[in-house]
């Protein structure tokens, strides 16, 4: 399979990026790992006149705290599936990275990538949701800072301007005591999620400070669970609370019958997964 | 739309040719080189027979585009041999029976080769999840395991100071 024609530019700096974007915005995509944008091109569902492969810029491709913890946009999923800093502090992320696709494709394709492809089915942004993250994003000179939250619009939409370069995604700082999983059920390695559940949870002692909780492929986009979250934040991981919280998850998602499951099924598993992730948290805290 | 002329280093040698930025890597290696070893399998970034090391990391050659290697060091199966002499790994594949048809066997010794590299004893786990990308229609996959830790042994032994 061949894409349509297109030239390619191979800038050095973010400043040439940009101004590349600038010139071309609507006709041109950015090009990171390739792993979703690459198959499009190939089956003609993207045709831009112009690619901006922005591989060989420098200074997009670490992973660093200082005072949150900053993920490039050349940051391969494989990158964080070997970080230690990410085993010890981001458990949640730690638990996502390995599920993600097969080790071939994580070794070329991008956190931040995978966010702005918005693919409903895409585990990176659910993890994200749960974790409260920012994207950041450069347009020329100017930069925002735009909360997942309001990134991911809907299928494979997202508000990124055509002329920005998503730079990083910021992670808030999950404090000292914290838990955090990923649950994926997934017909064989490789696949797309059938369900998806990111669990982030900061405490206070036995209180939950601070939750959050993001879903994945039950809906038009990954979901945060924010009733869930809220019902969790400064609450004690009892039986009743973790039935709660994981019933108010199957009811914020919005799944769809497809090959990988029927609706009522991946709602329950939805059920299954927040309350899993609940109990071994309380388990953690009984410990 | 504007060809581009790329240098990229394959197997030890340097190849410079002229290329349109839409055409594959997997399809520069085969037919621009005439290296066919590299296989195309599904075409759709989903069973690995495409692997080729990109400066020694696996990738899938028909989800990258040829001009995305310039300046950059691609092993293809071609590769594994040195100086007349097998690699391990096509050693290992030999005496296991790692393969039957063939056909994903280019891709499933690179990705053991980079294992090795990276752990060279692997546990049947580690193997088995290195090449969870790599698709078998034929073997099970229960000898490839056996023939990547067979290549593990076979390096071992060969390292200087090691006991047979
Ligand atoms: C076989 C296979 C299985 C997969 N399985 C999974 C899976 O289980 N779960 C999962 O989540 N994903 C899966 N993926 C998708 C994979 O994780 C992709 O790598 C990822 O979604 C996109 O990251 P990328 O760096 O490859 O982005 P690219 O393909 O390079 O880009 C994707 C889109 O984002 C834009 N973009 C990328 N980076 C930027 C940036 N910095 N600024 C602005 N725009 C940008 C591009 O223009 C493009 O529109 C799978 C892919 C394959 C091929
Ligand atoms: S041919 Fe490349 S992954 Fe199948
Ligand atoms: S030996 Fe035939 S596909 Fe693996």
């Amino acid at each position: 399979m061949f894409p349509r024609s297109f030239d390619y530019l191979a800038p050095e700096s973010l400043d040439d990026a940009l101004s590349m974007l600038a010139e071309h915005g609507e006709d041109a995509k950015v090009l990171a790992g390739g792993q979703s944008l690459i198959p499009l091109m190939k089956l003609r569902f993207a045709a831009p006149d112009y690619i901006i492969d922005i591989n060989r810029i420098t200074g997009l491709g670490s992973v660093h705290e200082n005072g949150s913890l900053s993920v490039g946009a050349l940051v391969r999923t494989h990158d964080i599936e070997r970080s230690e800093l990410i085993r010890r502090r981001y458990p949640a992320m730690a638990a996502a990275a390995p599920l993600i696709s097969d080790p071939l494709v994580r070794n070329l394709g991008t956190v931040v990538g995978s966010l702005c492809h918005a693919d409903p089915q895409g585990d990176w942004a659910s993890v994200m949701l749960a974790m409260n993250a920012d994207i950041v994003c450069r347009n020329g000179a100017a930069e925002r800072r735009i909360p997942v939250s309001e990134f991911v619009q809907g299928p494979f939409t997202t508000t990124l301007d055509p002329t920005e370069i998503a730079t990083e995604v910021d992670i808030p700082d999950p404090g000292a005591d914290t838990f955090g999983t990923y649950m994926k059920l997934e017909r064989k390695v490789g696949d797309f999620a059938s369900v998806g559940v990111a669990v982030h949870l900061s405490f206070d002692g036995r209180k939950v400070e601070r939750a959050g909780i993001g879903l994945t492929a039950v809906g038009p986009a990954n979901i945060k669970a924010t009733e869930a979250e809220q019902l969790l934040a400064g609450a004690e991981l009892d039986g009743g609370t973790i039935a709660r919280a994981a019933d108010l998850c199957a009811e914020a998602a919005d799944p769809h019958s497809d090959l990988r499951g029927s609706a009522d099924y991946k709602r329950a598993m939805v059920r299954v997964f927040v309350s899993r992730a609940l109990n071994a948290a309380a388990a953690g805290k009984a410990a | 739309m504007a060809n581009k002329t790329i240098s990229v280093t394959v197997n030890g040698g340097s190849k410079t040719s002229e290329v349109e930025p839409r055409r594959l890597l997997v399809h520069w290696i085969r037919e621009a080189l005439g290296l066919t070893g590299t296989h195309v399998g599904c075409d759709t970034s989903s069973c690995g027979a495409c692997t080729v090391l990109l400066d020694g990391t696996p990738v899938k050659s028909c989800t990258m585009f040829a001009v995305q290697a310039d300046g950059r060091r691609v092993t293809t199966v071609e590769g594994l041999q040195q100086d007349g002499k097998l690699h391990p790994i096509q050693e290992g594949f030999k005496e296991e029976h790692g393969l039957q048809c063939g056909f994903c066997t280019p891709g499933m010794m690179l990705m053991g080769a980079a294992l090795l590299e990276e752990n060279p004893d692997p546990s049947e786990d580690d193997v088995r999840w290195a090449i969870s990308g790599n698709l078998c229609r034929c073997t099970g996959y229960q000898n490839i395991v056996k023939s990547v830790q067979w290549a593990a042994k076979r390096a071992a032994s060969e390292q200087p100071g090691a006991h047979a």
